[in-house]
């Protein structure tokens, strides 16, 4: 017995290594498509829709037939809101499970962990988020928005006279790459209008700051300069109490407007937005949008919650990310089906100048080189039902710019993908 | 658990047995990167996947075993130990990202529109500056805080929330831009090491054999620790350390080599764990990260030299395999996991082994 | 004859204003958006009795009171809009409303307004809205053309606290700006008056943050200094105990907006022994099932409740959904009281404060004034000698547990106000808590009121020095350092004690 028990630690520890990844079986004729969303953690709030919009959207696609007449079937995976296991789990997918392209992420740095993965192993990723820009993969497809689709417009209509002309900029971010790299772009944009690097203050907060008395009196003294619009790139936990404490402090929209890139509708559910009205976002997208296929997306989505008994189901909201979730969903599947394979070299090719009829309302087209989305740019204001009112928006689509052109150095990018950026 | 593991055990099996069997780990530890190199499509191919899962789980194990000596021996709880993982795993990173960036400046700082190195980053171009400095950073912040904490004589709880406080101011520097170790995306991307491209299989087998041969040495190590004489005296710390004083001993000295060797431990691991992992951030440094370090050594058994190694692997194989098979409610298997533990297995797995040997 | 004209006339001349109020209305809805702005500023120099109801309805992106809602509005016509009601105002025949409508203007009024504003100064009876009108009105002649009007204009300014003034007052130091020497000396001397008050109101600003923010660090942390101060268990689930009040009463607000709407106002009161029944439950159901077998090991606590908190987030998650859920503010919570034209504060931080102050003076009666006190305090020193003179120790270990479990679910209550309620609220508090307690001394009440107070406040004076994180990390080395000096905390029970 006493030998027995010490060959037991012994083969535990030697066989540990093997636990938990004999669990893959191969099931025939399907097609199998990666969901790399934190389902727990602190990012949970957020990606745990994309998983459910993304899990529907392959309903969507199975009911009619699948793709090159196979069904997709879903891998979900959670990485925990841990950056080194997306790159693991991302790993899992592509080598064990064998997907045929993954969608997923939502940060920047989730992003950048498991890009190595993907470009070793050419993998295809669809990131749905909007972000910094400064990156091109040819693994990747970028279905959110670049930072030309998103800040820089969003900008130019604070400064216009509908936007309240406002000549100094508060800009307001969680420290981390994307708020960095956009008011890096959106400073040097400003200095291009004219305005004066005194009328610009950029200030950070740590992830999940919860305490916005200080910043929101140092607003407030800012504001009585001159004619003062916030840029907030606060992250999603951060906006509730940055929101109360505005309401609160009575910062209204009339005097200072709050223009945020991070703020939702699954966002502003946190929130009560009749103190709010008149705040301002920017995205490519809104669930109050009205035509046709948005109604059905909607609707869609609403029933799919109540049938799913998801959490909240009857509150349940669509937003931009998970718009362009089910945009590239969509895109990929026609690409597979025009390539008549899941090749990701042939999809990839296929996938150049795809388009798709968008719950935004207009024809959305994967650029040719780019692999970024031509994306319509939308200002909506937060209305008191928590919805937001789409007060201004492009005429058409616009190409994204990847590489800002307000970032020095730039220029001599390539205008494709390249690996290894 | 007046004795380690390990020693009754050799005593009771016998030293040839238990020599057998680590034979055995360890030539399988060492097969495992040997047979990843084999061709693609081989029947006996081990995946790049479970090498770098393994390899991952053996620094973790690693970071288990430094935990140990510490709180199994010494009994001084560390809630903090993620942060000298992360120091060691940085100072690797830094050397990787200068690699990566030839003669220009690591990307993120040129992001940040920075013209010139910071002075700390001076010379992490050489792979001789990284490695002491891997062994430095964790070494003399151990040291400092060590020296302080133990001359005040802090120590059972307080001496643990004072390291999760370290880790967590830690961790908050590091989320800072400004610091220049790439906020919160830290350091990816990274291309090669001394010359080797970092994703050939060939380097991955030689990280990993790095890897074993670091946990083989730590356990060494630690076995000679606990055998001799310093490891009753750091037993008799954790049991009574006023009656060790008592009979003229000064602990101080004691607690501070075994918290610095712990933490250089520590910054060992996270060295062998960047370069395969692929990604170091602050999230290392987070609270959280340590506390489920502590985990791992109770599961497996505090004060023995297995039962880490075991608590580390067994949770995190876990975990991996939870994340997949049931992403909604894994939290519950292991939270329930860490209740069962402690309620039922107040010596760990190891406990559990041991208790069938003494009917 | 003449008679019925006459009527007919009176007639007319009742039903001029409501046809005006339609044109106007019709006038609105069918301008082009500069046409709207021009509108609004021309009503806004000419206010007329009559479109104050127009305007209200605007305001809500009405044509009329019961006109659905079609007009869109933006913060230009916003803004606009607020500035013709404050004109309208002015009409008014309460002071009060007359006031709020001149310090409005005080801000905002347009040059186009100046003759309006001059019209009203020299006819306002009330002294406080002449005052504010006064204001109002130098801030647009701070342009005019006389020197002695500008000269007057920038000696009253001095009088305000406003932080706009500051700004106006500063611009005419420039001889470009302004070209009168004596106005020149005039707005220096002035500016320092407004400086003096501006800093008066950003200290106290600066105070009170302060105080809100350990507010908040003690609510969150009473209920640590008892699960761990007095029992000595590591409670690493006590963020969750935070984390079930808040979203207790996101179920009280539910349950009340359905079944009884009228009484929304003063749902967290009601959530208040929801949350405290709920937190205290859970905390003893654990306290019975798993924490009891684990006294007298705290490290091993650590590790178990760390589990449960695990399972807690999780339960949580899949109940109410990994978002955060909307807990609104009611009425009497939202908003702020103005003290100084620079200086807000938000009532729902003030009534936190208040309530944490409660909850500690409740807390140290129940312990020091009660006999379940008595007991706990009993147990914690020598359970063995309580237990032989018939303390029922298990009893009063499971009623502290849930005790202290309640007490962290009011503060739950409490946090849910002023900020986010998710699975992960918990998370963010736990480490703060741990580190008031362990900073006041464990076992000391007193000491944690001090310690979240004192951190409170010198988190907030250095975060508009160094800024938010440096703050932070600073503070936590500070109390890394001050452990050295005093291993158990500010206040440390003295005893000989030695194991």
């Amino acid at each position: 017995m006493k030998r027995r028990s010490l060959i037991k630690a012994f083969t535990l520890s030697a066989s540990i290594a093997a636990l938990g990844l004999t669990w893959t079986v191969q099931a025939a004729e399907t097609i199998k498509v990666g969901i790399l969303h934190s389902l727990s953690g602190t990012m949970a709030i957020s990606e745990t829709s994309l998983k459910d919009v993304a899990l529907m959207t392959i309903d969507q696609i199975n009911a009619k037939g699948g793709v090159n007449g196979k069904l997709l079937e879903p891998v979900v995976v959670d990485p925990a809101s841990n950056w080194p296991l997306f790159a693991e789990k991302g790993r899992q997918l592509l080598t064990q499970d064998k997907v045929a392209v993954v969608f997923g992420c939502w940060t920047s740095v989730s992003r950048k962990s498991v890009l190595p993965v993907f470009e070793e192993l050419n993998g295809l990723l669809f990131y749905p988020v909007q972000y910094e820009g400064e990156e091109m993969s040819p693994n990747v497809f970028y279905t959110g928005a670049a930072p030309n689709q998103q800040a820089i417009p969003a900008v130019e209509y604070l400064m216009s006279e509908d936007g309240g002309g406002a000549r100094r900029f508060f800009l307001l971010g969680t420290d981390y790459v994307y708020p960095r790299t956009t008011n890096k772009i959106l400073r040097a944009f400003l200095h291009s209008k004219g305005v004066a690097d005194k009328d610009i203050e950029e200030v950070y907060t740590p992830f999940g700051h919860a305490d916005y008395q200080t910043i929101v009196a140092n607003i407030k003294k800012f504001s009585a300069g001159g004619k003062t619009a916030v840029v907030s790139t606060v992250n999603g936990d951060s906006n509730v109490p940055f929101y109360k404490e505005l309401a609160n402090q009575g910062l209204k929209a009339t005097e200072v407007p709050v223009m945020a890139f991070s703020v939702g509708e699954e966002e502003l559910r946190g929130i009560d937005t009749k103190p709010l009205v008149g705040h301002l976002a920017a995205w490519n997208y809104f669930e109050s949008l009205d035509n046709p296929v948005n109604q059905k997306f909607v609707a869609d989505w609403k029933a799919y919650a109540k049938a799913k008994g998801l959490p909240g189901a009857d509150k349940a909201v669509t937003n931009d990310p998970m718009e362009a979730t089910y945009v590239g969903m969509h895109l990929w599947a026609q690409a597979a089906q025009k390539a008549g394979s899941t090749d990701v070299d042939k999809v990839r090719e296929a996938l150049a100048g795809q388009s798709f009829e968008a719950p935004s309302g207009f024809t959305l087209t994967m650029d040719k080189t780019n692999h970024h989305l031509h994306k319509p740019v939308m200002i909506g204001e937060i209305q008191d039902d928590g919805q937001f009112d789409v007060v201004w928006q492009t005429e058409a689509p616009l190409r994204a710019q990847p590489w800002s052109p307000f970032i020095p150095g730039n220029e001599q990018r390539p205008q494709h993908a390249v690996k290894g950026q | 658990m007046n004795q380690p593991l390990l020693v009754t055990a050799t005593q009771k099996a016998g030293p040839r047995l238990s020599l057998v069997i680590g034979a055995i780990v360890l030539l399988t530890l060492i097969a495992l990167p040997l047979l990843s190199l084999l061709p693609d499509g081989h029947s006996l191919q081990v995946s790049a996947y479970i090498l770098t899962l393994v390899g991952k789980i053996l620094c973790y194990a690693i970071v288990a075993l430094a935990l140990d000596l510490v709180w199994g021996y010494a009994g001084l709880l560390s809630l903090g130990h993620g942060l000298f993982f992360a120091l060691g795993g940085y100072a690797m990173g830094m050397y990787l990202m200068r690699e990566a960036a030839g003669d220009g400046l690591p990307a993120f700082m040129s992001f940040l529109s920075w013209q010139e190195l910071p002075w700390y980053w001076a010379g992490t171009q050489h792979f001789a500056w990284a490695l002491c400095l891997v062994v430095l950073a964790p070494g003399s912040l151990a040291l400092v805080f060590g020296y302080f904490a133990f001359r005040s004589r802090i120590k059972g709880v307080y001496f643990s929330i004072m390291t999760q406080a370290l880790t967590f101011a830690g961790m908050l520097l590091f989320f800072r831009n400004e610091t220049g170790f790439g906020g919160n995306n830290g350091f990816t991307n990274f291309r090669s090491v001394l010359g080797f491209d970092i994703t050939a299989p060939g380097t991955r087998a030689v990280l990993f054999l790095l890897t074993v041969a670091l946990l083989a040495g730590s356990l060494y190590l630690g076995w000679r620790l606990a055998q001799s004489k310093f490891g009753r005296v750091l037993t008799a710390l954790r049991d009574a350390e006023n009656r060790l004083m008592f009979c003229g001993y000064d602990p101080r000295g004691f607690k501070l080599f075994i918290w610095v060797l712990s933490a250089v431990l520590c910054g060992l691991a996270g060295a062998l764990y960047v370069p395969q992992v692929g990604i170091i951030n602050p999230g290392e440094m987070s609270p959280t990260n340590s506390i489920e370090a502590a985990v791992w050594v109770a599961l497996g058994g505090r004060g023995t030299l297995i039962g880490p190694l075991l608590g580390a692997g067994l949770v995190n194989g876990f975990k991996s395999w939870f994340t997949v098979a049931f992403p909604e409610v894994w939290l519950f298997f292991l939270g329930a996991l860490f209740i069962v533990v402690t309620l039922y297995l107040p010596k760990g797995l190891v406990g559990l082994l041991k208790k069938r040997d003494e009917p | 004859m003449p008679k019925a004209l006459h009527r007919l006339l009176l007639c007319l001349c009742l039903w001029l204003p409501f046809a005006a109020q339609a044109s106007d209305a019709q006038d609105f809805a069918s301008a082009s958006a500069n046409d709207r702005a021009r509108l609004l500023q021309e009503w806004a120099a000419q206010p007329d009795p009559a479109r104050l109801g127009l305007l209200g309805s605007l305001q809500q992106g009405r044509l009329g009171p019961d006109q659905p809602r079609t007009l869109r509005l933006n913060n230009r016509l916003r803004g606009l809009l607020d500035n013709a009601l404050a004109s309208q105002r002015l009409l008014s025949d309460d002071a009060q409303v007359r006031l709020q409508a001149a310090q409005h203007l005080q801000r905002r009024a347009q040059p186009t307004q100046l003759g309006l504003l001059e019209r009203h100064h020299a006819a306002e009876t009330d002294q406080a809205v002449h005052a504010a009108l006064g204001l109002a009105l130098a801030n647009l002649q701070l342009v005019a053309a006389e020197p002695s009007v500008r000269l007057a204009a920038v000696r009253l300014l001095g009088e305000s606290g406003d932080p706009l003034a500051r700004t106006r007052l500063q611009a005419l130091l420039e001889p470009a700006v302004e070209s009168d020497e004596g106005v020149r000396t005039a707005a220096r001397t002035s500016l320092d008056q407004v400086e003096r008050k501006l800093l008066i109101g950003e200290l106290l600003g600066q105070a009170f943050s302060g105080l809100s923010l350990g507010s908040v660090l003690l609510l969150a942390a009473l209920g640590l200094a008892i699960t761990f101060g007095l029992l000595g268990v590591i409670n690493m689930a006590h963020g969750e105990m935070l984390m079930l009040g808040a979203y207790s009463t996101y179920g009280v607000q539910i349950l009340v907006q359905r079944y009884a709407p009228g009484a929304l106002e003063f749902y967290p009161l009601l959530a208040l022994p929801v949350a405290f029944a709920v937190s205290a439950g859970v905390g003893m159901l654990l306290e019975r099932t798993v924490i009891r077998h684990l006294y007298g090991r705290p490290l091993e606590t650590l590790l178990a409740t760390w589990g449960i908190s695990l399972i807690l987030i999780q339960a949580v998650r899949l109940i109410f959904g990994a978002q955060n859920v909307e807990v609104a503010n009611p009425g009497w919570l939202s908003g702020g009281v103005q003290v100084l034209p620079n200086l807000v504060l938000p009532w729902s931080r003030i009534v936190i404060i208040g309530f944490a102050l409660c909850v500690a003076l409740l807390t140290w009666l129940l312990l020091n004034r009660t006999r379940l006190g008595l007991n706990v305090r009993a147990v914690t020193q020598n359970r063995n000698m309580a237990a032989c003179c018939g303390v029922p120790t298990g009893r009063v270990d499971m009623l502290a547990f849930g005790l202290g479990c309640g007490i962290a679910g009011l503060g739950g209550v409490a946090l849910s106000q002023i900020g986010n309620v998710g699975p992960d609220l918990g998370q963010s508090y736990i480490i703060d808590s741990f580190l008031v307690v362990v900073l006041g001394g464990v076992g000391q009440l007193a000491g944690s009121l001090w310690a979240a107070f004192g951190l409170g406040v010198a988190n907030k004076l250095l975060e508009p020095q160094i800024g938010a994180v440096l703050g932070k990390i600073l503070i936590l080395a500070l109390i890394i350092l001050f452990i050295q000096k005093r291993p158990q905390g500010l206040f440390a029970l003295k005893g000989r004690v030695i194991d």
